[in-house]
């Protein structure tokens, strides 16, 4: 079973369609960019399979099943602005995701945390903005979600805590789960991927993996995005 | 090991050179045991199936081999990984060439300018 699924999914925002008529799907085990300039819909789709946003039309499911109560428990989201309470410490973090969450391996994020150089007493406040998306995204991966949803992890840092970042999925490979991130910044990341999807203005442009690209186009992921989407 | 990668080429085949590379110059010793294909993705910052396509890849090859539950093993095979050498260098030497009379040298030409870069050229001319 697919852990996303969606057929003519269509979401609107007043007279204009964010998405319109997206059809795609992520099997479990893979690594899936979805790429797209800015306002092309990545971050409602992404809010759709979370159950931040409701359809318009169409059909998506995780796992199986319509986003909602029972899906939360299955994805791990980790949102494009940071929003771990500040005023808590490392260790408060760590009890609060615990207490919400069933599939919390809080061992993995200690022992990830710990790697940082975070101290438990530390409070989110005193981190660094890189530091700060650093323990989100440990927390988010320390899950053990079927579907996870980075929307732009490595938007705004710099690039030695963007290779952090990208180790830090890697490193959390689950072959049943599925990872999904949205960026703009490819070549960045087309390494980490399997597969990407490309879309523009609320359409899917392009799905399809990153060696078949290249082995195809002779070209890098980032290379054929600047064409598509050229300006 | 040094980890790099090209825009023009899919990364498994990519990583199939360098896991080569890094067998022939001892970098994974013959009969030594592989890292995992996590702890190797994570190290070359690539994702996990195209390091596990690249392996099978070298599986099917024979420089690796795997032992069901203990992971995967460098050949021993001596023979057999100095043809990977020889091979790898022969598409050095390829791509080396192909640039070469791209730029208009002939082959006499190209022998002088490597056995120059060699500091042979003093000895030539002693003996002439």
């Amino acid at each position: 079973m697919p852990v996303l699924e969606c057929k003519g999914l269509t979401k609107r925002f007043g007279r204009t369609a964010a998405l319109d008529e997206v059809s795609l799907t992520v099997e479990p085990g893979r690594i899936v960019g979805l790429l797209g300039p800015n306002g092309s819909g990545k971050t409602t789709l992404i809010k759709l399979a979370n159950g931040l946003l409701t359809p318009d039309g169409g059909y998506i499911a995780v796992c199986g099943t319509a986003p909602g109560r029972e899906s939360h428990s299955l994805v791990s989201y980790l949102p494009e602005r940071t929003a771990i309470p500040t005023w808590m410490t490392a260790r408060q973090l760590l009890d609060f995701y615990g207490d919400f969450y069933q599939d919390f391996r809080r061992e993995a994020a200690e022992e990830m945390l710990d790697h940082l150089g975070i101290q438990p007493r530390q409070a989110v406040k005193q981190m660094s903005k890189g530091t700060r998306e650093k323990v989100q995204l440990i927390m988010v991966m320390s899950r053990a979600a079927k579907l996870y949803l980075l929307d732009e992890p490595i938007g705004g840092v710099d690039p030695a805590t963007r290779d952090y970042i990208l180790s830090t999925i890697i490193g959390n490979y689950n072959p049943d789960a599925a990872v999904v991130i949205s960026t703009h910044l490819i070549a960045d990341v087309e390494k980490v991927l399997d597969e990407v999807i490309f879309i523009s203005q609320g359409r899917v442009a392009l799905q399809s993996t990153v060696d078949g690209i290249r082995e195809e186009k002779g070209m890098s992921v980032d290379a054929l995005f600047r064409e598509v989407f050229k300006c | 090991m040094q980890w790099q990668f090209s825009n023009d080429a899919p990364i498994y085949t990519q990583l199939i050179q360098q896991v080569k590379v890094g067998i022939v110059t001892g970098a994974f010793p013959p009969g030594e045991r592989l890292p995992s294909v996590r702890d190797m993705a994570t190290e070359a910052g690539v994702n996990p199936n195209t390091m596990q396509r690249a392996l099978a890849e070298l599986e099917r090859d024979g420089l690796v081999y795997s032992q069901r539950t203990a992971g995967r093993f460098v050949t021993e095979d001596n023979t057999m990984i100095n043809t990977a050498k020889r091979s790898l260098a022969e598409r050095h030497v390829k791509t080396f060439l192909e640039a070469m009379l791209r730029l208009g040298f002939r082959k006499d030409e190209i022998i002088d300018l490597i056995s120059k870069e060699f500091g042979e050229e003093e000895a030539d001319h002693a003996s002439a």
